[in-house]
């Protein structure tokens, strides 16, 4: 039994609401066509009229009043730019008439305690639309890559077979460039010998720093600490320079140890702030409740500090690790053409040749890095579940 | 006596060992070049076939030649040379040449004779530009169109000037980011005579001018800095014309067959070639020079013109050229009708004070 009272709304705010909708994404559509303030007006216009006439006419029959809106988009969307602008089309109208009838019926009451103000009200769902768009504009980037990725062409071109679905217009090509091209083997291969080294020796050093530097009788605790943390603050450029002459005077540029080693540099800091704000929370008198009981220190270490503060470690090592594998600048210094790495050779190839074989590559990139933050979120789940904490 | 023998003894000895040392060879080589479809050729039409003579070589190659210079500086100031050879424009290599970090050369030791005798310094004739360039191929910058957005009822472009004839041929036009080449078609469209081209181009008022004439296009172009844009910008429909280097051209018109056109006229040659850096140790350098005496003689130069359409550097090379792929080169008489080379001394002297002013233009 709700209180709320659902009281269906006049044609012309649903209209209104419709049109505003419909003035937003009229200036993607008007910007794409030249004319950015014709696609608002245009956009309005006509999902304004749409909507009005949905709610005049087919108030009570909503099922019917959405395949309506869904017909007509889809119709049009075919008709100006073939299958894919029907596909389009379809899902647009398919949002505009839930937002319609949505609208119009007065259900958007039902989420609000029933003394909320109109203010309150558009607050609520402006704030979430705010935040989709955001999402949206996040995503995009990394969805519009994925299917260019399959393009039979060699360019970063949505070809006309593409916009009709022809499987002539796909191709796997790029995936096999990317899996029998010894350039890129090479460089995947560089990747995986240098990022879990770095990760190894940065989780090291992190977390000794953060568990020494945590302990109040460390003298020039906030310097030395600010120090540690610099290659994070300081412009990456300004660090590789740096390490550049520093390396080749004493023979570490160009070598697989030199890039381990500059790459350790840039994971130290991830892994130093995570495991201090892990410490935090850590209980000393744990530790000395250790020595009492006869463990020396490395025992403690191990059996009870440290998977106290494991959390903190591999967020800090996963960190160091995406960071190693991500890293463009300082390799381009500090490495030679024997450690090209995935990102090198991806920037060299953005450059010198614009081919989809890197889009191919970003798309296999972002899988496992989905594969690995869903692995890593799994594990979290089922150790909290053993601890016998519900998931938050 | 017996100290002069000894001291001559001794001397022999210390020229036999020198002698034995430089045949000694390292066993592998780092290659600096470009990227991409012109990498390889080079791979193809020589680096493969060294390997398969000398299997105990391995190369590695680093495609920074864009930023050749501002790298070899910072080598040669850490005292760590990791390059062996360099491929870098001519442009490039008088720079490089001029400040002691590229390694002066003797033609006639270091490259091979052409096929039919000639000497390496005749054969090679004016394009080596200075004492340290070692020249492969003539290319040129040009301009390719698309065929199917030529406006109905016009001829499509063929003319230099039609870049700047935006009633005949609107949309946009890709140029590249620098006032080379730019402002010699502006001030040759503006109704200057090519002889007077650089003369003008010397005075701020004719600076002036070639950047007003560059104006009446501004808002109608894309600024273009590595070589791939154009080629891409062209496939996507999103300029009608653009300059860009004839080899990236033909790639995209006889290998992907995308709609393009290609437009000789007023194409600007260019040179490019290897560099071998200034302090290279003995092992290291031997392997280099023995290479390179490889990569640059007739046949292998007329080799790379198999798998791109640029020239031929050695005169001797031209007639071993693929029949198929003559067409396709910038130096074929039906191509090259209206040219313009690279003028190298003028840029050198003017080149800092004009991108300054280009640049300004840009922003404004």
């Amino acid at each position: 039994m709700s209180l709320v009272i659902v009281q269906p709304k006049p044609a012309s705010f649903a209209a209104g609401v419709v049109a505003a909708f419909g003035a937003f994404f009229g200036l993607f559509f008007g910007t794409s066509q030249g004319s950015g303030i014709l696609g608002i007006i245009a956009g309005a216009v006509v999902c304004g009229a749409l909507a009005w006439a949905a709610v005049t006419f087919l108030r009570e029959k909503e099922t019917v009043g959405r395949w309506l809106f869904i017909l007509i988009f889809a119709i049009s969307g075919l008709v100006t730019s073939g299958l894919s602008g029907m596909v389009f089309g379809g899902l647009l109208g398919w949002l505009f008439g839930v937002i319609t009838f949505f609208v119009a019926s007065g259900r958007y009451r039902t989420a609000m305690p029933p003394y909320s103000t109109p203010g309150q009200v558009l607050w609520y769902y402006a704030f979430r639309t705010i935040a989709g768009a955001i999402l949206v504009f996040l995503i995009t980037p990394i969805l519009v890559v994925m299917p260019l990725s399959f393009n039979a062409e060699d360019f970063f071109t949505f070809t006309p077979e593409m916009l009709k679905f022809d499987p002539a217009g796909y191709s796997l090509k790029h995936y096999r460039d990317f899996f029998t091209n010894s350039d890129w083997q090479q460089a995947l291969w560089n990747s995986l010998r240098i990022a879990p080294m770095a990760t190894i020796l940065s989780v090291g050093f992190g977390t000794l720093a953060a568990i020494g530097l945590s302990q109040p009788h460390v003298p020039f605790r906030r310097a030395i600490m600010a120090i540690l943390i610099s290659p994070m603050i300081v412009p990456l450029i300004i660090s590789a320079a740096g390490m550049y002459f520093f390396y080749s005077r004493i023979g570490l540029q160009g070598t697989y140890l030199g890039v381990v080693l500059a790459h350790a540099a840039l994971g130290i800091p991830f892994v130093i702030i995570t495991v201090t704000a892990t410490l935090v929370g850590f209980d000393n008198s744990l530790t000395r409740a250790a020595a009492n009981m006869g463990a020396n220190p490395i025992t403690t270490f191990f059996r009870v500090q440290m998977p106290l503060i494991l959390p903190g470690v591999i967020s800090g090592g996963l960190f160091a690790f995406i960071t190693s594998f991500d890293e463009v600048v300082v390799v381009l210094f500090v490495g030679s053409a024997g450690q090209k790495t995935l990102p090198w050779q991806m920037f060299i190839g953005l450059r010198e040749q614009i081919s989809p074989t890197i889009l191919a590559v970003a798309t296999i990139l972002v899988c496992i890095s989905i594969a690995l933050l869903a692995t890593l979120e799994l594990l979290r789940r089922r150790s909290e579940r053993l601890r016998g904490m519900s998931p938050s | 006596m017996k100290l002069t023998k000894t001291l001559l003894a001794g001397t022999a000895l210390a020229l036999v060992a020198g002698g034995a040392s430089a045949q000694e060879m390292a066993d592998e080589m780092t290659i600096v070049s470009w990227g991409g479809a012109y990498q390889n050729s080079q791979l193809k039409a020589y680096v493969e076939p060294y390997m398969e003579m000398h299997p105990e070589v391995s190369v590695t190659w680093d495609e920074s030649s864009a930023e050749a210079v501002a790298k070899l500086r910072a080598m040669n100031e850490a005292g760590n040379i990791t390059w062996d050879l360099v491929d870098v424009v001519a442009a490039d290599s008088i720079r490089l040449c001029d400040e002691g970090l590229a390694m002066e050369y003797d033609p006639e030791d270091l490259l091979a004779e052409g096929d039919d005798g000639t000497s390496a310094e005749d054969d090679f004739g004016d394009l080596l530009v200075d004492d340290c360039f070692i020249p492969q191929i003539v290319y040129s910058t040009t301009f390719g169109y698309r065929t199917d957005l030529v406006p109905e009822g016009a001829d499509a472009p063929s003319e230099i000037c039609d870049i700047f004839d935006l009633e005949t041929y609107p949309g946009k036009r890709a140029l590249e980011k620098r006032p080379i080449n730019n402002m010699e078609w502006a001030l040759l469209c503006d109704g200057v005579d090519k002889e007077e081209v650089y003369d003008v181009l010397a005075t701020p008022e004719g600076q002036e001018q070639a950047l007003a004439k560059l104006g009446t296009i501004k808002d109608d172009v894309i600024w273009w800095s590595a070589g791939a844009d154009t080629p891409q910008l062209l496939a996507d429909g999103e300029v009608f014309m653009g300059s860009t280097y004839n080899g990236r051209l033909y790639s995209v018109i006889e290998e992907q067959d995308q709609p393009v056109g290609m437009m000789w006229d007023a194409q600007v040659f260019d040179l490019d070639g290897w560099i071998i850096p200034e302090g290279l140790d003995e092992a290291h350098l031997a392997r280099v020079k023995h290479f390179v005496k490889f990569a640059t003689d007739t046949q292998r130069l007329a080799d790379q013109a198999q798998y791109i359409s640029y020239g031929p550097a050695r005169v001797s090379s031209a007639p071993l050229v693929p029949e198929e792929m003559k067409q396709h080169m910038p130096t074929d008489p039906a191509n090259s009708g209206n040219t313009f080379l690279y003028n190298y001394e003028f840029w050198a002297d003017y080149r800092d004070d004009i991108d300054a002013k280009f640049q300004a233009w840009l922003a404004q």
